[in-house]
């Protein structure tokens, strides 16, 4: 039973994980760029979502909403000011722009909503009783569980069925191909923006109800932990992504139960590591081969 | 050869411009000295204008902490400045992001501003790599919320306004032995944080000597401080009925949403970094209810509330935690210090820190944070805290 | 033809060499006068050892070509081993020269070790993978070192590795006259500050010898075949593990000795200190001064160590101009349109584009 509720609360966790995961996963395959700013726009999805609700008083599913879309317009703005102008420029002066936005973004909310964490109020609040009272799941975990599974099976449709999904495909195997095949390169680029930001403003939502906290760094170790469950699942795979998140999490509570809390995250890497080494690319990720 | 070229301009720009960067802030603060001089001319012989310093954290995961001891210190320099007293100061705040090599950059951009007393730095480690420089140069320094006893240990002009960590957990551990005896504890610290861990090493260290059970014992780091359900399910199944808390505010506000969601209710026991919990923006009170904290410093009772009422309206509405209380009362024990050793704001730092040296031991101060504070030569504080418990969304002294 | 080449790679190198010698002149006669104000003397040790992190790191992101973000944790190695070996030898060298000097080769030969430990399994990794791995590999030491508890007296050292928790300094048993000098999350504390400007300087000259010198012999042009193309290079019968983990661990080993020099150079240092963010900030020297670029990660360096001090004056919206300052510095060295637009203010200057 004790199992049972470290596994849930591994797999909820995990859920946030992956979703933060799929938008890190959607922007590195096609645009190629490890973008280190995607922790900050949940932060942002975080406050936005929690102004809405804390000073305007609105319902959740608005203020997620909103938050959706500020952060949408957000992540298209700083592609179109940040990165698109590197777009031929070799991929580390991306990531190290990206890690600049990644600074201006927490600084500007240090500026906006002050140092002080504030306690987030969940979207729903309770949880269910199982066996008699043994087992209790809050139901922000389960909803956390639903929305991730949704947005991967969602995400999974779009990308190989809709035009918009195909283009993108395209836009990732090779850019210049894609082009002469008259596929706007910039504006998919700019789409996968919008998308993985949306999903990073989701992400905030529930990753802020699940902690009940937030504050202008609230984004970064999420962020860095999605990093590494999207390469640990196959970078630019969205089954991937999904699957590396959940195992991050699971892996977490568990090393934290039954091993030592003191080193849970070095448990979580030392695991990595050896996956990697025994699959060079990731679980689900593919070995592309090289030619010559 | 126009590579080369570039790299010899570039050299030496980099020089000239440090060269220049050296002296433009050296002019600067000629200049803004100049001023205070002036100043001090204007208004009278006799008031003596210092130039007080204060590090902390302003940017980055520990600006809370930081900003509050700025924000505090400013606001009793304010004050002071606007009051008659012979004594006024000068202040800067500087950020350290709570870092030790920032924080030593920090203070060598106050020295050349001209500093002369240092309430500072915030955070232990940052506060531990300026005590030793403080210590070899001979500048006073006073922290108000570092309270790793290394701070102070051998440097006889270092001191501190909060309480030594050992001293907190001692507190607790006697406090808890004496109302609840049969209490079986369960103690959650953050470990890669030495005033988490100091605490908890002081605290586990007492109880066991008095008897009492420590059940479990839950870690968490910085980087895991989000997800509490292992712990807490740790601590519920071991039967722990009080949980011990010697964390911050900001995570321990997570803990009790997480142990209220859970279905766990223990009695939760925190030290001084709990205060602050009921003022945090969004949190319900109602989770804190039976929470019982030992702290000197409650922004929620009475005698503080003409300082709480200040800090908020100075500060866009933000209450003011125990840092900001602690930097504020450290100001007003530099001044008071200052006084009785007839300081004048021409002496060099280090006259001011062998003069207030002298007189700190002897000193006995009524603040925000204690009643009749005085300091021994290790520079410890010496006060008594209270213990409150929360009922209703308020502090009430415990029924005995 | 060949000549001419041959002096050229000379004459850069040289004259990164008199330029830091230069840097290394100006400073110390400027300190000597009194012209130079503490908050610049107080950043002279840290810029040098922040400029060989950056060079000994483009060792391995520029020259190797694989993207490391776990930098940090070889100097967090490399600072934690040295301050033990300082501490550990107060009384028995009392030279303060002498001793940093064998805490920096104590610091450089664990982070040899680590970064060998490191390096064996994970070279046969790539690209992203890689940099995955050497981040994971960085946070993993910093919770290992934040375990750590050291003392030394008489007896010798006595190390605790604090698993569970629970354990403090008085458990390791100490004499009356030993000194604790690893407490766990606390860090190091009371150390005695040996660090001066002058060993930064040998180290950031001994740092550039050796990777110059590596980047110009047979091996290194072995590297940066490997880096070209990693294929082709297997295919003439290059071994390009060996050659891989040369470079990497030649790496970490700088790293070591520069981070034993930071660590020497504060009385108090906690292993948090050397996290992704540190990393993060070293790869941003390399990125920002050249790829390869060894005396523009010098540069980069020691300009991005001042940059944060020089903006105080901004309080509160320091780091918020500092992003602003990093992100204009990127578009405006790496896109083309502005590229093309400086190369045309400079006339006859186009081929230098790539340096700029």
């Amino acid at each position: 039973m004790e199992f049972l509720s470290y596994l849930i609360s591994g797999i909820s966790l995990g859920s946030i994980y992956a979703i933060i995961a799929l938008g890190y996963t959607m922007v590195y395959g096609i645009a190629k760029m490890l973008n280190f700013a995607h922790g900050d726009i949940i932060m942002i999805g975080g406050y936005v979502s929690f102004c809405s609700m804390y000073y305007l008083n609105l319902p959740p599913i608005v203020a997620t909403l909103l938050a959706v879309i500020a952060c949408t317009v957000l992540g298209i703005v700083i592609e179109r000011l940040a990165y698109a102008p590197l777009r031929s420029a070799p991929s580390l002066a991306v990531l190290i722009t990206a890690i600049g936005v990644s600074y201006f973004l927490q600084n500007s909310a240090l500026l906006i909503w002050k140092a002080a964490a504030k306690t987030y109020p969940p979207v729903v609040a309770g949880a269910v009783q199982l066996f008699n009272g043994q087992l209790t799941i809050s139901y922000i975990s389960l909803l956390t569980i639903a929305a991730c599974i949704v947005i991967m099976l969602a995400l999974t449709t779009f990308v190989s069925k809709s035009k918009m999904g195909k283009a993108m495909r395209a836009c990732s195997e090779d850019k210049g191909a894609a082009q002469l095949m008259g596929i706007n390169v910039n504006s998919t680029i700019s789409a996968t923006f919008a998308i993985g930001s949306a999903l990073a403003a989701i992400a905030g939502v529930l990753l802020c109800s699940f902690n009940t906290s937030l504050m202008p760094t609230t984004g970064s170790m999420p962020g860095i932990k999605a990093f590494t469950a999207a390469v640990f699942g196959g970078i630019g795979s969205i089954p991937g992504a999904f699957l590396g998140g959940l195992l991050l999490g699971i892996i977490e509570a568990l090393a934290k139960a039954y091993i030592s809390t003191q080193l849970a995250n070095s448990i979580v890497f030392a695991v990595l590591i050896v996956v990697l080494l025994v699959k060079p690319a990731g679980l689900l990720g593919k070995i592309v081969p090289e030619k010559v | 050869m126009k590579k080369k070229l570039l790299a010899f301009v570039m050299a030496a720009t980099m020089v000239f411009s440090l060269a220049a960067c050296g002296s433009s802030s050296s002019n600067d603060s000629s200049s803004s000295s100049d001023s205070s001089d002036s100043d001090s001319a204007q208004s009278g012989d006799e008031v003596q204008t210092f130039k007080l310093g204060s590090i902390g954290p302003l940017t980055g995961d520990n600006a809370i902490y930081g900003q509050a001891v700025v924000y505090g210190a400013q606001l009793a320099v304010d004050e002071i400045n606007a009051s008659d007293s012979k004594i006024k100061f000068e202040f800067k705040g500087e950020d350290d992001e709570a870092d030790g090599e920032k924080s030593t950059n920090a203070y060598n951009k106050l020295m050349d501003w001209g500093m002369q007393v240092l309430v500072g730095p915030t955070t232990t480690g940052a506060s531990m790599a300026v005590a030793d420089v403080c210590n070899s140069e001979r500048t006073f320094m006073i922290t108000p919320s570092a309270s790793a006893v290394d701070v102070t240990a051998g440097k006889d002009n270092v001191f501190q306004v909060c309480f030594t960590d050992p001293n907190q957990g001692i507190s607790s551990a006697d406090y808890i032995a004496e109302n609840m005896p049969d209490a079986k504890i369960a103690v959650l610290y953050r470990n890669d944080d030495a005033y988490s861990q100091g605490i908890h090493d002081t605290f586990v260290k007492e109880a066991t000597e008095k008897g009492m059970s420590v059940v479990y014992e839950g870690t968490f780091t910085n980087d895991t401080a989000t997800d509490f359900s292992v712990q807490l399910s740790g601590a519920q199944s071991n039967g722990a009925d009080l949980v011990f808390m010697p964390i911050y505010y900001q995570p321990a506000s997570i803990v009790l949403a997480q142990a209220k969601a859970m279905g766990y209710a223990p009695t939760f026991f925190g030290v001084d970094g709990m205060d602050g919990i009921l003022t945090m923006e969004g949190f319900d009170p109602s989770l804190a209810e039976g929470l019982m904290l030992l702290t000197p410093f409650s922004a929620t009772v009475p005698e503080t509330q003409s300082f709480v009422e200040a800090y908020t309206a100075a500060n866009d509405g933000v209450t003011p935690n125990q840092f900001a209380a602690d930097a504020y009362d450290g100001v007003y024990i530099v001044k008071e210090a200052l006084e009785k050793a007839g300081c004048t704001a021409d002496m060099s730092s280090a006259d001011i820190c062998e003069a207030l040296v002298a007189q700190m031991t002897q000193i006995s101060y009524s603040g925000l944070t204690g009643k009749d504070m005085t300091w021994n030569a290790e520079g410890q504080v010496s006060k008594a805290p209270t213990a409150y418990v929360i009922k209703g969304g308020e502090y009430v002294l415990p029924e005995a | 033809m060949k000549q001419r080449k041959i002096s050229k790679t000379n004459v850069v190198n040289f004259s990164t060499y008199l330029g830091m010698v230069i840097f290394f002149l100006v400073m110390t006669a400027l300190s000597k006068a009194g012209v130079l104000n503490r908050s610049m003397t107080g950043l002279l040790v840290p810029i040098c050892c922040y400029m060989s992190m950056a060079v000994s790191l483009n060792l391995t992101v520029g020259i190797l070509g694989e993207l490391s973000l776990g930098h940090a944790g070889f100097m967090s190695v490399g600072a934690f081993a040295g301050v033990i070996a300082s501490q550990s030898l107060l009384d028995v060298v009392p030279s303060a020269g002498l001793r940093l000097t064998i805490a920096m080769i104590v610091g450089a030969l664990f982070a040899t070790v680590a970064g060998f430990i490191v390096g064996a399994p994970v070279l046969r990794l790539q690209g992203d993978y890689l940099a995955i791995v050497t981040l994971a590999f960085g946070e993993i030491i910093k919770e290992l070192v934040t375990c750590l508890i050291v003392g030394h007296d008489e007896n010798g050292l006595h190390i605790l590795f604090n698993l569970t928790g629970n354990k403090t300094v008085e458990d390791l048993g100490l004499s009356d006259t030993g000194i604790a000098i690893i407490k766990g999350a606390q860090g190091t504390a009371s150390v005695k500050t040996i660090a001066s400007f002058t060993a930064g300087f040998i180290l950031v000259m001994v740092t550039l010898f050796i990777v110059l010198n590596l980047k110009h012999s047979r091996a290194g042009r072995a590297i940066m075949a490997l880096r070209d193309n990693r294929i082709a290079t297997s295919s003439i019968g290059i071994n390009t593990t060996k050659y891989k983990l040369m470079a990497f661990v030649t790496s970490a080993a700088l790293a070591g000795a520069a981070g034993a020099l930071y660590g020497l150079n504060y009385s108090s240092l906690q292993a948090a200190k050397f996290n992704f963010n540190t990393s993060i900030l070293v790869l941003v020297f390399v990125v920002l001064g050249g790829l390869g670029n060894i005396w523009g990660s010098l540069v980069a360096a020691a300009a991005l160590t001042i940059l944060p001090e020089a903006l105080r004056e901004f309080a509160d919206y320091r780091m918020l101009v500092y992003a602003i300052v990093l992100i204009l510095v990127m578009l405006a060295t790496h896109n083309p349109t502005l590229q093309s637009f400086f190369a045309r203010l400079k006339p006859g200057k186009k081929e230098e584009k790539e340096a700029a």
